[in-house]
């Protein structure tokens, strides 16, 4: 079983649509490569050029922001559900 | 001071909620809320708190009223087209409730006038149009410590959550900057659908009235997340970053900017 990522509306664009998808990975830096590997272009809208989480976009593994967790290093593992979640401001978003 | 016969009559249906009464009618008269935005979100925001009762309503936006708003923006009409926002908005709330005193200003919230105008008010809503304006309301509602209700929309999708300066988390501390110009964001228009805005603005509404009552518990700490898409709320636990740069302990704004590097581009989606 594999970790379900669920996908802000704006960037389901990549993702055929879909608003929840499966990754694997051990950390959510894996998590995001491998989501990178299946939906080409995505992770530019989530990370930067040095691959670091944009500021303004907000990653929960079950709920629970990264941030305060171990960041991107994060453990995630089968069965885990992690969020992506930009600043919506009054429409400024990535997508 | 009582309830007049016709304010019976008109806030009857709050009147009978044991947590309002007249007491609580009578503290909604009392209290001024600034909305920054006559747009989507304020749409519903504005339309709501005159009708509860509210005693002054401050309402800035610098904008004319296009046809591409009406879909949404339920405050204007077709023949307010070209119109001020501010001056269509005060029509339209000053004829659903004519108690209410407007104060209607047609200009921008900047850094320059944000905390004198954040400061006159008792809860400030924000429901502008662009990145920069949303990081300079919750910066001057911070500093001023009023409590701030904070929405966005987007598409289908939107997200709100309560400030209460010192006590919970602002928008910094869940989103520490703004999206920079440029980059690998596009700052393009994406659509709304209007009823994505009025669930959102309803919301925010809603917050606003509790916060003035008093009433239940305020969203703070949590980013309530609506995927209208899939007709599901999600509710988000978040916190307070000690590091934040305007909240936090050490913090490094110490009074409003505006940010030039913020993506200005990114208007009127609300």
């Amino acid at each position: 079983m594999a970790v379900v990522v669920r996908i802000p509306t704006p960037l389901q664009r990549l993702t055929s649509g879909q608003s929840e998808v499966q990754c694997e990975g051990q950390t959510v830096t894996e998590l995001l490569a491998d989501l990178e590997r299946r939906y080409p272009g995505i992770k530019e809208r989530i990370c930067d050029q040095d691959g670091k989480l944009r500021r303004f976009v907000n990653v929960f593994v079950n709920e629970e922001d990264i941030r305060f967790l171990q960041g991107d290093q994060t453990a995630v593992k089968a069965g885990d559900e992690v969020s992506i979640i930009p600043a919506i401001a009054g429409g400024a978003l990535a997508r | 001071m009582g309830l007049s016969k016709d304010q019976v009559a008109r806030y009857s249906r709050q009147l009978l909620l044991p947590q309002i009464g007249p007491r609580g009618q009578q503290r909604l008269a009392e209290s001024s809320v600034l909305i920054v935005g006559a747009g989507g979100l304020g749409s519903p925001v504005a339309l709501y708190l005159a009708a509860a009762g509210v005693g002054t309503l401050g309402l800035i936006d610098d904008q004319v009223v296009e046809l591409s708003n009406l879909h949404r923006q339920l405050l204007h009409t077709a023949a307010d087209v070209g119109r001020p926002k501010v001056d269509s908005a005060s029509a339209q709330l000053a004829a659903r409730n004519p108690e209410v005193r407007l104060l209607a200003r047609l200009q921008r919230l900047t850094a320059a006038n944000a905390r004198e105008l954040v400061r006159e008010h008792d809860v400030i809503v924000d429901g502008s149009d662009n990145v920069p304006t949303r990081y300079v309301v919750n910066d001057a509602c911070v500093m001023e410590h009023r409590p701030l209700v904070h929405g966005g929309v987007i598409e289908y999708e939107g997200q709100l959550f309560v400030v209460r300066p010192g006590q919970s988390a602002c928008l910094r501390c869940i989103f520490p900057e703004p999206p920079e110009a440029g980059g690998a964001l596009r700052c393009e228009e994406a659509g709304v659908l209007g009823s994505a805005a009025g669930v959102i603005g309803s919301l925010m509404a809603h917050e606003t009235l509790k916060l003035l009552l008093g009433l239940g518990e305020p969203l703070t700490d949590r980013l309530l997340v609506f995927e209208g898409a899939a007709g599901r709320f999600r509710d988000v636990p978040v916190q307070r970053d000690p590091a934040c740069a305007v909240c936090g302990e050490t913090p490094s704004i110490r009074d409003v900017a505006d940010d030039a590097n913020a993506c200005v581009s990114q208007r009127v989606h609300v």
